[in-house]
């Protein structure tokens, strides 16, 4: 069992609501679920989709195919009926579409009627519609009747009975008119959770004692801030607006430089204005991590649609020389896991860490089984009170062997922590000097930069381990490359390597040699011009025999990435 | 006993006659005069003259980026509210380059105390035009006389409801002194702009231009009174006044968040004995 559900309409029209609902039956069921959505960059009109796979065996990216569409508008039926399959089922409100569709896949179902009716309120149409999928699914009502009574039992009885009234009617609708509709619903596992990337972030963050977030709303990262915001409270974390982003990064430098650990999240443009607190932080040699979730650029791009054209700018931001670290998880769990890995790493070399995501992934759902807290690293590097008070000639930059000065929080002792964005001496005064210019670049780079790419971890491998043909990726990639290789390997020797560990790349040849051995390799990035491969060129002299690239500002779809891959190993 | 030996720094790099040297002078006698050690503050300063004050001290200190000071006070101060924290900087550093966060800071309220180091001139860059620079005042790169007009920094604060708003004189230590150790006794956001002679680059706003137009605030002036502030702050020219100009003893930002009533964020566990089950139950809710 393996079904994909679009819900497609204008801004506003609630489609989220019935994708998440369905999301979340589907994942408290025990299925896998992924689930992402395009969406555009206005609050009305306009049109959007919101994709739902759903399956009893793993799913890590969506299809081009889909098996149950929900029309909240015209443009829905125009958009993505050729998306339908020939078993599929549609489903529509000739009120809304404004006209009757003749083809047996296509059940008009008055959802604002039945809203109207059961509902008492045209909103309910929403309640309606998610009524009407499960009962086209001939799923059980309870898992979501269920969670009606979790979510609003609160707001009272009233409420939830309008609610269940609205989907017990779409659902008896359905379930009775559809006649095309055979689809068949396999038994279970156990609930699973269902987590989005900026969720997994957050929590990631949270996890990691991050005590202070500040940023400047900016699409596809602004939900980072929403979560940590909506978590302020009980994990006692300051979660500030600032004007801008430049604002923004040097209010989470300071409060890192007075002993917090500190984060700060936004997109392409934001990031722009953030280089400057970049190189500060280097500088200062003082942690940050920040999350930055791409979008297609050059300047506002396409607001709301998905690249993976900022890796090079990440590498490259700031003025001067400096170490940092760029991760790029390509799930939930990676993200959960490398946020945690990126405030180990920025609070152990006092450098500032990256989380690189995308708008896809950013605004994407997977179900995971569980999350391992035995995983997490939790040191405190920061030393303050009679620790710090027992450094008799403390130096905030003082020089050592592995290029890493103890770090004291001001203020819970005597000794007074100084430093500086000019060239500063070891106690943190500006100096011109040019032999301490010298120990000093070599402190922060050239004595952290080997030890630094030693805690890289190796790109994932899956598929063949013998393999021909390797397809390579990076961040978002990872569940769409993945899934293609499910679909490719009945008949091919072939593998993934996926990187979401990819700044400095790790320290290892092993992955070089497996590159180096394959008669193919094909590189595939959501981008122009192939930034990781450009990358790989750089630091080993590897080149990919082709890359796949897209930057309409789609995601890939792991059908039609793997019939691309196939058009290329013919 | 703290004694100004306590506070000594480097030595400065500022032009002989510098009002730099005053303003540090009328600083360190504030702190003496307050009980203030070196390590119970920190300043964070930015770019030009002002930004090296720091470094001619003994204290914490974040010498940050141009126009920058006040998002890193911000920080510093929201992870640590017990602190005292000034940001030091130049009139082209916080009235220019970092304008924006000036507003915004205002707004918050957070208890941070802003010294500007006014001399209506770029120092470090050789002599250009500041935002408080007089219109008609003709400099390197102003060719036809500055073309903008001067920025009024404390009305600017007295419209915004900033919640201490003073002005002080380079040329006048102990008026200076006084008005320091009022901004940093107050509670939430202050700003003093301390009006400083250039001896290099400013050749219209000297010490003697200075001193015939400015008078200390005396009498009965009420500085809670808005409209009044508001009046006062326009007073330039021919007479400019020095003193406390506006105070609102409004609610500050750190006083809004309820868990800093207590202690400051740099005393919170990072990680408490129940970490991980606290994680597990925000787990849970993806279920």
């Amino acid at each position: 069992m393996d079904y994909t559900i679009k819900i497609g309409g204008e801004a506003g029209q609630g489609i989220q609501t019935i994708g998440d609902s369905l999301a979340k039956v589907f994942s408290r069921f025990g299925y896998y679920v992924f689930t992402h959505q395009e969406y555009e960059s206005r609050i009305r009109g306009g049109h959007n989709f919101y994709q739902i796979r759903f399956s009893d065996s793993p799913v890590t990216a969506s299809k081009s195919v889909i098996d149950i569409l929900v029309c909240l508008d015209n443009e829905s039926i125009k958009a993505h009926k050729k998306e339908l399959t020939l078993y599929g089922a549609a489903i529509y409100d000739s009120k809304l579409t404004k006209e009757s569709i003749d083809d047996n896949r296509f059940l008009n179902i008055p959802l604002l009627e039945m809203a109207e009716r059961f509902g008492k309120n045209k909103i309910m149409a929403n309640t309606v519609a998610i009524g009407a999928v499960l009962g086209m699914l001939n799923f059980p009502q309870e898992v979501f009747l269920n969670i009606l009574q979790e979510n609003l039992g609160k707001k009272g009885g009233e409420v939830v009975k309008l609610n269940k009234d609205s989907f017990v009617a779409g659902y008896e609708f359905a379930k009775k008119e559809c006649l095309q509709c055979a689809f068949t619903i396999t038994p279970s596992g156990k609930p699973k959770m269902l987590m989005g990337v900026n969720e997994s972030i957050g929590i990631g963050a949270i996890t990691s004692g991050c005590k202070f977030y500040s940023a400047y709303p900016m699409t596809p990262s602004t939900g980072i801030m929403l979560f940590l915001a909506s978590k302020a409270e009980e994990f006692e974390i300051i979660v500030e607006q600032a004007e801008d982003e430049i604002a923004a990064i040097n209010m989470a430098i300071g409060a890192s430089f007075a002993g917090m650990r500190s984060m700060t999240g936004t997109s392409g443009g934001g990031f722009a204005l953030m280089v400057e607190g970049l190189s500060l932080a280097a500088m200062t040699e003082t942690p940050i991590v920040i999350a930055l979730a791409q979008r297609p650029g050059p300047a506002t791009g396409l607001p709301t649609k998905t690249e993976q054209a900022d890796l090079l700018f990440a590498i490259h931001a700031g003025h001067g020389e400096f170490p940092r670290v760029i991760f790029a998880p390509g799930s939930p769990d990676q993200a959960f896991y490398l946020t945690n890995k990126a405030f180990d790493i920025s609070q152990k070399y006092q450098i500032p860490a990256f989380i690189l995501t995308d708008q896809y992934l950013s605004d994407s759902q997977w179900t995971i089984d569980e999350i391992d807290l035995t995983k997490y690293k939790h040191t405190q590097y920061r030393i303050r009170g009679e620790k710090l008070e027992s450094i008799k000639d403390y130096k905030r930059h003082l020089f050592t062997e592995n290029g890493i000065s103890f770090f004291g929080i001001q203020g819970t002792s005597k000794r007074l922590i100084i430093t500086d964005s000019d060239e500063h001496d070891e106690e943190g005064h500006i100096t011109e000097d040019p032999d301490i210019r010298v120990k000093m670049v070599n402190k922060r780079l050239h004595k952290k930069w080997p030890l630094i790419k030693r805690e890289m971890g190796l790109p994932y491998f899956y598929g063949d381990s013998d393999a021909d043909i390797v397809i390579v990726g990076w961040g978002s990639t990872y569940g769409v490359i993945k899934d293609s290789i499910d679909i490719l390997s009945r008949n091919k020797k072939i593998a993934m390597m996926h990187f979401s560990e990819l700044y400095p790349l790790p320290d290892s040849e092993d992955y070089m040699n497996i590159l180096k051995k394959a008669k193919k390799t094909i590189g595939v990035e959501n981008n122009a011009r192939g930034q990781f491969a450009r990358l790989i060129k750089t630091e080993t002299g590897f080149e990919f025999d082709s890359i796949i690239n897209r930057y309409d500002g789609r995601p890939f779809y792991s059908d039609l990435l793997a019939r691309s891959i196939n058009d290329i190993i013919g | 006993m703290i004694s100004l030996a306590d506070y000594q720094g480097k030595m400065p790099a500022w032009c002989p006659g510098c009002g730099n040297y005053s303003i540090l002078r009328a600083f360190k006698e504030a702190l003496i005069e307050l009980y203030i050690a070196p390590h119970e503050f920190t300043i964070v300063s930015g770019i030009g003259q002002a930004g090296k004050f720091p470094h001619y001290l003994r204290c914490n200190t974040f010498n940050g980026l141009h126009g920058r000071t006040l998002p890193v006070a911000t920080g510093i101060r929201l992870a640590n509210n017990k602190m005292l924290v000034i940001a030091v900087a130049g009139d082209g550093d916080c009235y220019g380059e970092g304008g924006n966060h000036l507003i915004h800071a205002i707004r918050r309220n957070i208890g941070v105390k802003l010294f500007v180091h006014n001399n209506q001139i770029y120092g470090l860059t050789k002599g250009q035009v500041s935002p408080t620079s007089m219109e008609g005042m003709f400099t390197k790169n102003q060719p036809f006389g500055v073309l903008s007009g001067q920025l009024n920094p404390v009305t600017l604060a007295v419209a915004l409801d900033c919640s201490f708003v003073a002005r002080g004189f380079a040329g006048d230590i102990n008026h200076l002194k006084g008005i320091m150790k009022e901004a940093i006794n107050h509670k939430g956001f202050a700003l003093l702009d301390i009006l400083q002679p250039c001896v290099t680059f400013n050749k219209v706003n000297t010490y003697d231009w200075y001193r015939q137009r400015v008078y200390p605030i005396e009498g009965e002036y009420n500085p809670e009174d808005r409209l009044s502030a508001f009046k006062k702050s326009l007073e330039w020219g021919d007479r400019i006044p020095i003193g406390v100009i506006y105070i609102n003893r409004r609610q500050t930002f750190e006083e809004r968040i309820p868990f800093l009533k207590d202690r400051p964020l740099i005393d919170h566990e990072l990680f408490t004995d129940n970490w991980s089950e606290s994680i597990k139950k925000a787990l849970d809710e993806f279920f």
